[in-house]
């Protein structure tokens, strides 16, 4: 991420990761026990729970802080739930509820999953593809009853999860909720809503992929110089040097585009039209810059690219998957062009000029 | 060499909106009194005196520049604002605008004190327009073929050859241009060439109009047949142009300019589908803003770098390659989306005129001022490639 230098907590989180979860020392490992150490190193660093206050049981960083450590985390392609734990502790904070200890996940992740809240405070319904389901001892869930939005807390035993992973073989799971009696909940604050967890997770996800994107162009680059072909560094050859500038291009729009909607929830207090044109260009440019990145990534790399062995695929897999988390780049162009619409050719110009 | 990419978030600041603000009404004020009509493409590309004049008057030419040339040391930044708001609005800036975007800045670095106390405030008053000269019959891209030739005279240099591809040239009162005063080395092929700065009056140049395909006139040939160049036109180190055209690229190819040049049809459609579009046209025209708004925050980042006095010729590059080819294909996508649309809409007529122009003009987008193949050569220099 850019400006990174100014936050310490994410040079903590880079140096956390380059220690215990290098991509390609991970991707040799036999057993998945580096993980374990890793997330207690993350957890002594108060990295999880960055995003809430001391008093709910946080480290309290900034929302721009936190920002910073999910572009690291990206650029690790990271396969632990940091990022899951971090907006489930982020959504427990919106209705002040304190935060427990280990990894979390948040539901729903897809737009028109609703979980509802019954009278007697018990939840019903089901969430698809909800990431790291599986591997967290609690899910926060943003639910519904007739009055809006409820957070509650619940114990992930307590829910049926089906099995799953996404591209990159991490857990993703869809969780069903039978009456589920929540741990603790409370009413989310007013004007939160689906939509609001959506935009957060979309910016989240945009930050990471953007950092995935930062990975995949140095280890192509470095690569091209590398790899001799035709008596040459295939680097030297034109047409990698054009697609590589393409990949730098996609990776220069996704930097920005992140970066913008994260500076505008760091500074925004509510989720006004403005933080959708930001949240959802910035999911929308990052999936598009996935999707054309990896495949130029994989095209310099060629068939060493897309062994198991080598390490690529962490990064291109979880860049490709991340896009249908919390909305996809076409559910977020419907809304976003629906807004546009809404507001008229003379009110569009001014809005993009305000950002 | 780098990898690291670097596009900071950058905020206009207050004093910007501010500006802007004004800057509307002005131009709000203009459309009324018919100086221009905001939805005629190609007004944007013509020329008025008048009007440039008239922003000059306001203070929003040579804005970043040295009072004591006629310059209003306001930032970078403000200068980004004014830009974008008269490219949306397609107001008729061809007149100032190379002078304001390029040569100025060229002779603030370059030029002898007498003539920058003669021609800058000129500039900011609105008075004077530049061509560039580069390109030649028999060199666009690899600017040092150049063979257009300066050969030393008493008091100054005597200039033989042609210039081609220069915009403006026909109504220009000075070209800045590259000309040989030297032979290239064995060492360094860019070695010997100069900028100059040429009065346009100068007796021995002939321009020659050469007609575009969409039917403007905007480029000609600039024939040299000895002209006379005063010594104090040399701008910077003689047969050493190569080391000062750098610099300079990146505010040539970061601005809003470099992706709003055919802004006017997304405003047609989003005129066309009207507020309740199909699900279809929605997701197209939400990608469109998502595109947009990236492009933009890219160059609104690139400018504040700019402004730190930074030079971040790898994200200026990536700004122009990226944003013209946005601008390029954006006629094409629009022409899709509205193909399924009512024939009661009501902006058809305007909607198809738009359109025809801007794809006439798109294939020019990603030629004029570094081709896209130029500009990746570059990124893949910054990259560390080549």
């Amino acid at each position: 991420m850019a400006g990174e230098n100014n936050h310490i907590v994410a040079e903590v989180a880079a140096r956390i990761l380059a220690d215990l979860a290098d991509p390609h020392t991970i991707n040799r490992a036999k057993d998945e026990r580096w993980k374990e150490t890793l997330w207690h190193a993350l957890d002594e660093a108060g990295l999880p729970l960055a995003w809430v206050p001391e008093e709910l049981n946080g480290s309290d960083a900034t929302l721009a802080d936190g920002f910073a450590i999910l572009g690291v985390a990206g650029r690790f392609a990271l396969a632990v739930p940091l990022a899951e734990t971090m907006i489930a502790g982020w959504l427990l904070t919106r209705a002040g509820l304190l935060a427990p200890t280990g990894p979390m996940t948040a539901a729903p992740v897809r737009p028109h999953d609703r979980i509802e809240v019954h009278q007697d405070g018990t939840l019903s319904g089901s969430a698809f593809a909800v990431p790291f389901a599986r591997s967290s001892r609690h899910i926060v869930v943003l639910a519904e009853d007739s009055n809006g939005a409820v957070i509650a807390l619940v114990e992930t035993r307590s829910c049926q999860l089906s099995e799953g992973q996404n591209l990159a073989g991490d857990p993703t799971n869809v969780v069903t909720f039978q009456r589920v009696k929540p741990l603790r909940s409370g009413p989310a604050p007013a004007g939160f809503d689906r939509s609001s967890l959506m935009l957060m997770g979309s910016t989240i996800r945009s930050v990471q992929t953007a950092g995935a994107l930062e990975a995949m162009l140095s280890l192509s680059v470095a690569y091209a110089n590398e790899r001799v072909a035709f008596e040459r560094p295939i680097a030297k050859f034109q047409a990698v040097q054009q697609n590589l500038a393409r990949l730098a291009g996609e990776v220069a729009a996704a930097l920005a585009a992140a970066g913008s909607a994260a500076d505008t929830i760091a500074q925004a207090g509510l989720f006004d039209d403005a933080v959708v044109l930001e949240a959802a260009s910035a999911k929308i440019r990052t999936a598009e810059a996935a999707t054309e990145g990896s495949s130029i990534a994989h095209q310099v790399f060629g068939a060493i690219g897309f062994t198991k062995e080598h390490a690529l695929h962490r990064f291109t897999l979880r860049a490709l998957s991340w896009r249908d988390e919390f909305g996809n780049e076409s559910y977020w162009a419907a809304e976003l062009g629906k807004q546009i619409a809404r507001r008229g050719a003379d009110e569009f110009w001014p809005l993009v000029a305000s950002r | 060499m780098t990898t690291n990419l670097y596009f900071e978030p950058i905020r206009l600041p207050a004093e910007c909106e501010a500006l802007r603000a004004e800057v509307r009404a002005f131009l709000a004020q203009e459309i009324a009194a018919g100086t221009f009509d905001p939805h005629r493409p190609g007004h944007g590309d013509s020329h008025n005196q008048a009007f440039s004049r008239r922003v000059g008057a306001k203070g929003w030419i040579g804005m970043n520049w040295p009072r004591k040339y006629g310059g209003h040391e306001r930032s970078f930044l403000e200068r980004y604002v004014v830009t974008e708001e008269f490219r949306v609005a397609n107001a008729p800036v061809r007149l100032h605008f190379v002078a304001d975007r390029q040569s100025g800045p060229i002779l603030l670095k370059y030029a002898p004190e007498h003539v920058k106390m003669d021609i800058l405030p000129r500039i900011c008053r609105g008075e004077l327009c530049f061509v560039i000269g580069m390109s030649e019959p028999g060199s666009g891209s690899d600017l040092f073929a150049a063979k257009a030739r300066a050969t030393k005279a008493d008091g100054g240099w005597r200039i033989n050859g042609s210039k081609i591809w220069t915009s403006n040239a026909h109504i220009a009162d000075y070209m800045l241009g590259l000309f040989r005063t030297s032979a290239p080395t064995k060492e360094n092929r860019r070695h010997g060439l100069t900028q100059f700065l040429v009065d346009m009056k100068t007796p021995g140049i002939t321009v020659n109009p050469i007609i575009q395909m969409t039917g403007q006139h905007d480029f000609n040939e600039v024939v040299f047949e000895d002209a006379f160049v005063p010594d104090d036109y040399v701008m910077g180190e003689i047969d050493g142009a190569w080391k000062q055209a750098t610099s300079e690229l990146a505010y040539e190819r970061s601005g809003p300019e470099r992706f709003l040049e055919t802004f006017y049809v997304l405003l047609e459609l989003i005129r066309a589908l009207g507020p309740e579009p199909d699900v279809r046209s929605a997701e197209g025209l939400g990608r469109l803003v998502a595109q947009l708004h990236t492009l933009r925050r890219m160059s609104v980042s690139v400018a504040g770098m700019l402004q730190a006095g930074r030079e971040p010729l790898v994200e200026g590059s990536i700004v122009k390659d990226l944003g013209t080819i946005w601008e390029q294909k954006l006629p094409h996508r629009v022409r899709e989306l509205t193909a399924f649309l009512a024939p009661d809409i009501t902006n058809r007529t305007s909607l198809e005129e738009q359109l025809a122009f801007a794809t006439t003009v798109a294939p020019k987008l990603t030629i004029q001022g570094g081709t896209t193949e130029i500009l990746r050569g570059i990124i893949a220099r910054g990259l560390g490639l080549r």
